[in-house]
């Protein structure tokens, strides 16, 4: 009764300070679980590598902001180097002000990764990748987009005339896009995936929080997303699949931080069990 | 009256009615007509900051007038609206502009600009901060409320138990079929209780757009009735 007691009393400090401890530990002592690679995860991966062919265009939805970073920032930059390592390009795109700065990060962040470990392939912003301009209007920018993408932006996030760009060469609309992955921890997905796909038949993939990957899954039986990354696992499940490839360097952010979710999970449900092996003794105890 | 409520309420029917007439006509004038509504959109949707922006000032600025409860805080949100700005259209957003090159004549167009500075460097560790901290406040609340105390709540801690498990490698490594047992949960249950709620939320907009259409629905309007 002692330890019940103890468990029901206990101070919510020393709940903060373990599950602190949780998270920091395995990033000084990682151990790198094996994981198992998802047919949703896998999908995207193999038609970025199979189904489309050099020079295509994969559009990347940056739809984020540093709230959900942790989870979504390493799918960002593993999927533009994946992309880049089949000579394909690379346009990120974001409806919402704050996403532009993430989407700036992530392609410095790839460039730099990519030409350090690939000097012999060296790939340049405006060439092989860029950031579309911050647009307002959501989802008129979504069907705009479907009519004449140089009309909606003009040009890209660094002042440079979308015409006059070479990574924008043969692109007019959704038609020439081979495939647009968005990330988003918000409703957003839905704006890309009823005006985009549903009107102008843009294959697409979704990216998301492991909380909201659980709302799309209707999507991907319908084939209105040939694939979906949910939360911190969907990446770090593509960082091994592109690691197997062995091209790209960069930091596998995702992977790193699996260690330090994995035992926070546990933590919760051993707080779970403890919570309610105490509600239950206390129950019987007082009906007696 | 006509101008706050009569005008506004024929804006939204003429054009609701337009554009659902548009979607069926594949002739090149309703597609140009298509076209000019979307940058009408686009540049309304662009005067929407303004607002935003308006109401944030006006907002604090009453809070330091009236000196009400953590009023000194408002002082910073205004302080740090500017300031932002102010960097944002000197500074540029993602490549230095001209005129910050003019000042700072050490600043390259390859470096970091100001903005994108207080971008990399304040907000996004603030913000992860801050969100970071919803995992020690789930851990308490797990802790204290989640109990099985019916059987539709046990039904979902166990659930949860699973997937929470199954989402991450140690749940893989201490039982190897957990996450085809999670991906059946997502897949089936989960997606037949989405599917439901989809469907009702998506006729609940199509109602509810075709009684703004025809002026049924005025709630937008503002202003009561």
């Amino acid at each position: 009764m002692k330890f019940i007691n103890f468990i029901s009393n206990l101070d919510k400090r020393w709940i903060y300070l373990i599950l602190a401890l949780c998270i920091i530990i395995p990033f000084l002592f990682p151990v790198g679980f094996p994981m198992k690679t998802t047919p949703p995860v896998k999908s995207i991966y193999d038609f970025i590598e199979d189904s489309i062919p050099e020079g295509g265009v994969v559009l990347i939805g940056a739809d984020y902001d540093p709230s959900t970073m942790a989870e979504l920032h390493p799918m960002a930059k593993v999927i533009a180097a994946h992309a880049l390592s089949n000579n394909l390009r690379v346009l990120f795109v974001t409806l919402y002000p704050q996403g532009a700065g993430m989407a700036q990060d992530a392609i410095d962040n790839v460039l730099k990764e990519w030409n350090k470990s690939n000097p012999e392939n060296q790939k340049q912003l405006g060439k092989d990748i860029t950031l579309l301009a911050y647009v307002p209007g959501v989802s008129a920018v979504v069907l705009k987009m479907g009519e004449d993408i140089t009309q909606t932006f003009n040009e890209d996030g660094y002042g440079n005339k979308l015409s006059e760009l070479e990574v924008m060469k043969g692109i007019k609309n959704y038609n020439d896009i081979n495939l647009m992955v968005e990330l988003a921890g918000s409703s957003v997905v839905l704006t890309w995936l009823i005006y985009a796909n549903g009107r102008y038949g843009l294959k697409m993939g979704i990216g998301t929080t492991a909380v909201s990957a659980a709302e799309y899954y209707s999507y991907l039986q319908s084939k209105q997303a040939i694939g979906m990354l949910g939360g911190l696992k969907g990446a770090a499940e593509y960082e091994h699949l592109l690691d197997k490839k062995n091209v790209y360097g960069g930091r596998k952010d995702a992977s790193i931080g699996m260690d330090a979710q994995s035992s926070a999970h546990i933590f919760f449900i051993i707080l779970i069990i403890l919570g309610n092996i105490a509600y239950f003794v206390k129950k019987r105890k007082e009906g007696k | 009256m006509f101008l706050r409520r009569t005008l506004p309420l024929l804006v939204s029917a003429i054009f609701g009615i337009a554009l659902i007439l548009q979607f069926f006509v594949p002739h090149p004038a309703s597609k140009s007509f298509y076209n000019m509504m979307l940058d009408w959109l686009i540049i309304v949707s662009a005067f929407t900051y303004l607002i935003a922006v308006q109401s944030t000032v006006e907002l604090h600025f009453t809070k330091i007038k009236r000196k009400v409860e953590g009023w000194q805080y408002s002082i910073i949100v205004l302080v740090s609206l500017f300031v932002t700005a102010l960097l944002g259209v000197l500074g540029g957003a993602f490549m230095p502009t001209t005129l910050w090159m003019k000042i700072f004549h050490s600043v390259k167009p390859t470096d970091t600009t100001p903005l994108m500075y207080t971008y990399l460097y304040m907000q996004m560790p603030m913000q992860s901060t801050i969100f970071s901290l919803l995992a020690f406040y789930m851990a308490s609340a797990a802790f204290r409320s989640f109990r099985a105390r019916s059987f539709d709540a046990t039904l979902l801690l166990v659930t949860a138990g699973i997937v929470t498990l199954g989402r991450v490698p140690l749940g893989e490594f201490i039982y190897k079929g957990l996450p085809d047992v999670v991906e059946w949960i997502l897949k089936y249950p989960n997606m037949a209780a989405q599917r439901g709620i989809l469907i009702g939320v998506q006729l609940g907009i199509i109602a509810t757009s075709i009684k703004i259409i025809l002026g049924i629905e005025r709630k937008y309007l503002g202003g009561g009735k």
